[in-house]
Order: C-alpha cells, then sequence, then structure tokens
C-alpha cells in the first residue's frame, strides 16, 4: 500500500472546529504529457477523496489533472464524538486506498 | 595562452564560510513552510515507505536493515552527515545510495536497486532524516583528499556548449536569478530532497545530472565516479552546515 | 552509450532546435490550452446558468509563484456554517490548464469552518476562478491572476 500521511488532532473538546490534513503518494499523471520521443504517457489520476466521520461522510472532493503529484488536501470539521475518521482515495486503473485516525473527544 | 586565461577565469572566488546560505533561504516562505510542517512535507512519504522497508527482510540471506542496525532512529543518527565516505574494499569514495545498496548486496544478498527507484529513494530518506539538524562533517576523513580535489576540479571545469562551470554560477552568480530561478550557492544540505519541478523525491545525482544537461554537457551516468567526486566536494564545502532531509525546493 | 547519445539529442530537441524538434513526432490529444468557452462552460455545469456574484470567496494563491508544478491554494468562505444557512461546495477553475476544472469540495454545516487547501499545478501565468455554492442556491466567486516563472533549466520526464 503507497504511504499517506494523516493528520488529525488526537484529542479535541465537543465542539472544537479541528483541521484535518492529508497527504496521499500518487504520481497523478495527467494523461496529457509526452516522453522525449513523443509518446502519450496514459493518464493515472485520484479522482476522488472522501472523508467518513464515525461513518457518517463529512468532506468529499473530486479531483483534476490540475492536483498536483502527491495530493495534500486539508480541510475542517466539528469534533462531535470520539471515534474514528476514515479517508478514501479512488482513481484511474483500480486505485483505491484507505487510511484511518481516531480522536478522542471530551 | 587561451587555456591559461580560461582557468583563471574559471577559479573564481569560493563563498567565504560566513556567508554561506542554504538553498532554503532563497525560496518564498510557501515553499519553506511545506519543508518546515513534517505533515506537510511530501518528502516524508518516502520516509514512510523507507520505515516499512527497513523492517521488510530481503535477499538470500533473509535479513532486514532492522535485524543488524536496530532502530534508524538511533543507529542512523549523523550518518549522512559524514557521506559520501571512504570505502576501504573500493578504496573511494561512496555516497549514501552506494552505501546502501553496497549493505544490500554483500550483507542481504539482494539485488541492488536501481538509482532514483522509489525504494533507494526511500531508504536513503529514512537514513538521511536521522542527521536533520546535524552539522555536515563529510570530507574529515584524510583519505578522502585526492576525490574532493577532483570533485571541486569538475566544479570549477567549463564544459558542455554553454561553456559553463558549476562555479560560474553557484560561486560567482549566486545573488543573481537565471529566468525565473534564484541562483543558489549548491549547498547539498537537504538531499534526498523533494523537488516541485520533479514532484518527487530525488538524489543530489539526479540534481547535478540535470544541471549538467542545463548548461548542454553531457551527463555522467548515474553511480559514476565524477558524479559521488562532485558530491563529496559539494558535501564537504557545506561542512558545519545543518542537514534539512528531506528538504523542499523549488 | 548509444542511448546517451539519444537522449542529449532529445534534449537539445525540447530545448528549442527546430529541425531536431521537427523529427520528434509530437502528438497532440487535446488543445494545449482549456478556452475561455470552455473556462465558462465548466462553470456553467456548476452554477446552470445562476447569477455569480463577486464576494464572500477568498482564494490565496501566491502571487508570484516558484514552480508551477506545485502551487499551494487555500479557498475560504466568509459564511456561517449553520444547518439552515451554510457554504455546500466549493468549485475551482483555471483559464490555460488543458483542462478548466481543478476541483469540487463538498462540505456541510458539521465544516464549522468553509476553508480547504490544496495543491494545485499551473501550466502557465493565468487566472483562477473560486466558486461557492450556499446552501440557499446563491452562488459566490473570487478570481487571481497568477504569475507562473518559468525554470531555468528542465528536465525531460523520467
Amino acid at each position: 500500500m503507497p504511504s499517506a500521511l494523516i493528520n488529525v488532532p488526537a484529542k479535541a473538546k465537543r465542539g472544537d472546529i479541528i483541521e484535518i490534513k492529508t497527504l496521499m503518494s500518487h504520481i497523478m499523471e495527467t494523461g496529457f504529457r509526452h516522453t522525449a520521443t513523443g509518446e502519450v504517457i496514459p493518464r493515472d489520476l485520484i479522482t476522488g477523496f472522501t472523508c467518513r466521520y464515525n461513518g457518517t461522510e463529512i468532506f468529499r472532493a473530486d479531483l483534476f489533472p490540475a492536483i498536483a503529484a502527491n495530493p495534500f488536501i486539508t480541510f475542517f470539521t466539528t469534533a462531535t464524538a470520539s471515534g474514528k475518521f476514515e479517508f478514501e482515495w479512488i482513481g484511474d486503473n483500480g486505485f483505491s486506498e484507505i487510511a484511518s485516525a481516531s480522536i478522542s473527544v471530551e | 595562452m587561451l587555456s591559461v586565461l580560461l582557468t583563471a577565469d574559471a577559479v573564481g572566488a569560493e563563498i567565504p564560510p560566513p556567508e554561506r546560505r542554504s538553498g532554503y533561504s532563497f525560496m518564498t516562505p510557501d515553499t519553506k513552510a511545506m519543508q518546515d510542517d513534517d505533515t506537510t512535507n511530501p518528502g516524508m512519504l518516502w520516509v514512510l515507505d523507507g520505515e516499512k522497508l527497513w523492517a521488510r527482510k530481503a535477499g538470500g540471506a533473509d535479513k532486514a536493515c532492522a535485524d543488524c542496525h536496530h532502530d534508524a532512529r538511533t543507529s542512523m543518527k549523523g550518518v549522512a552527515a559524514r557521506y559520501p565516505a571512504f570505502d576501504k574494499a573500493l578504496g573511494r569514495p561512496v555516497d549514501l545510495e552506494q552505501r546502501i545498496n553496497l549493505c544490500r548486496a554483500n550483507q542481504q544478498q539482494a539485488t541492488p536497486f536501481p538509482y532514483e527507484s522509489r525504494d533507494l529513494l526511500a531508504l536513503t530518506a529514512l537514513v538521511a532524516q536521522q542527521s536533520r539538524g546535524t552539522a555536515i562533517e563529510t570530507g574529515s576523513d584524510p583519505q578522502l583528499a585526492p576525490f574532493i580535489a577532483k570533485g571541486r576540479e569538475l566544479f570549477m571545469q567549463r564544459q558542455g556548449q554553454l561553456n559553463l562551470g558549476c562555479a560560474n554560477c553557484h560561486d560567482d552568480n549566486w545573488d543573481k536569478r537565471l529566468a525565473g530561478s534564484a541562483i543558489t550557492q549548491a549547498h547539498p544540505t537537504g538531499y534526498p530532497l523533494y523537488r516541485l519541478e520533479w514532484q518527487s523525491l530525488g538524489s543530489l545525482q539526479r540534481r547535478l545530472r540535470a544541471c549538467i544537461t542545463g548548461i548542454r554537457a553531457q551527463a555522467y551516468d548515474f553511480g559514476a565516479p565524477e558524479l559521488v567526486e562532485l558530491e563529496l566536494y559539494l558535501m564537504s564545502r557545506a561542512k558545519g552546515m545543518a542537514m534539512e532531509a528531506p528538504a523542499v525546493r523549488p | 552509450m548509444r542511448k546517451q547519445d539519444s537522449t542529449r539529442r532529445q534534449f537539445l530537441g525540447l530545448a528549442g532546435g527546430v529541425a531536431v524538434l521537427g523529427a520528434v513526432p509530437i502528438v497532440t490529444v487535446r488543445p494545449v490550452e482549456a478556452t475561455p468557452a470552455e473556462l465558462a462552460s465548466a462553470i456553467r455545469n456548476v452554477t446552470g446558468g445562476a447569477a455569480v456574484k463577486t464576494g464572500k470567496v477568498k482564494l490565496d494563491v501566491p502571487p508570484l509563484v516558484e514552480n508551477g508544478n506545485t502551487v499551494p491554494m487555500t479557498v475560504s468562505v466568509s459564511h456561517p456554517m449553520a444547518p439552515e444557512d451554510h457554504v455546500k461546495s466549493i468549485h475551482v477553475f483555471n483559464e490555460k490548464n488543458p483542462q478548466p476544472n481543478i476541483a469540487n469540495f463538498y462540505l456541510g454545516p458539521h465544516s464549522g469552518r468553509a476553508q480547504v487547501s490544496t495543491r494545485i499545478r499551473l501550466a502557465d501565468s493565468q487566472k483562477i476562478v473560486a466558486i461557492a455554492r450556499l446552501s440557499d442556491g446563491s452562488f459566490w466567486s473570487a478570481t487571481v491572476e497568477v504569475i507562473v516563472t518559468l525554470a531555468a533549466c528542465t528536465e525531460e520526464v523520467i
């Protein structure tokens, strides 16, 4: 599995607005590039990202070729309960990866 | 007569130690921020891969790096700050990538990783990260002296269709710009590093080859003694500066 | 050795040797850049033709970009994030990449703050547009001009 870097605060107070940062290993090949000999380099993209918090979707993104390699996405959410964040990246060539992080909410 | 003039011209003033600056100091605040925070530095993805590889058994010996070297965070501390280092068996300097591959071939009895492969960059990044903040010590070994001299010669020598030596930009013009890019002082404090241009981690050899191609000279092959001598000269020239690997550069 | 020679020739071709370039087959799969019509059509796909007002949205991109391959970008919307009134989505577009879309982000009242960051690619100096859709069906936008400097030395694809 390719490495992913997830940053979620380990602890938060109920109602806190917290920032979540994600970084996923991926080449994000646009399909618009050519090799020096003129051959098209086939498209290989992550096209979708979803974050679920205790099973409920809280954030989603559609990604296009203009997203840089090793997609970095940060967003906010409200800490409501202790539990698990689940992150999912899907893309071309059957790419599908899941990572998770837990949070303790007081 | 001509060659004498060229030589005199090419040997520009080397940068006095108090004026030395890491490539980091030439970057915009946004790029600095990307390097400063491990949760945003894409180079950390390779370090994570390196941690997995460190623990994975490989080769005929069925040994992992960790079986001999245990926890990289302690055993590899400061190691990258001493590379390239003299290898007694080969009688010449080897860089960190070559050291990892020698270990792989001799100790693990495994196939060496290709240059610039994800696996080699990942292990190098893991090892180099353990020297973050450590002052560079490369070149202290007296056996390295003739190789540093060769590297220095290569750095000063004009070559290629543009007839430029490394020193013409990086010693003589580091306070200026070349197109949109800052010309830096060529201190390799952060390798392997994540270049925004590459959208990937890459080695110092990759950077040197790109620079040599840029002056329209024939780049040495990966692993060529000339590239290791250049690496060695550059690292010894940066002696005392702090390691930043995995750094981020434009 | 032969391989190196050919690699070198190709670099020179890319560096602007017209005669050499002519010998390299260049296949164009798409228009080199999105046209204003494509940008307008991509925006219309999101808004359905509704009016887009300027304001509320802040688009942060460095005014001078060090490398167009990786450009940090933050979009934020100054608007409450309450169940009855919030930002539902943020859509980002560009003018001159081969394709007009950059990303769509879907939020909700639980987001707390309508702010997202990512890193984007910009093929050239150009205009970037961010549009926010609010829960009342209105659309708000911000536009910035970004200058992308060209790197002195580039490498071929490896």
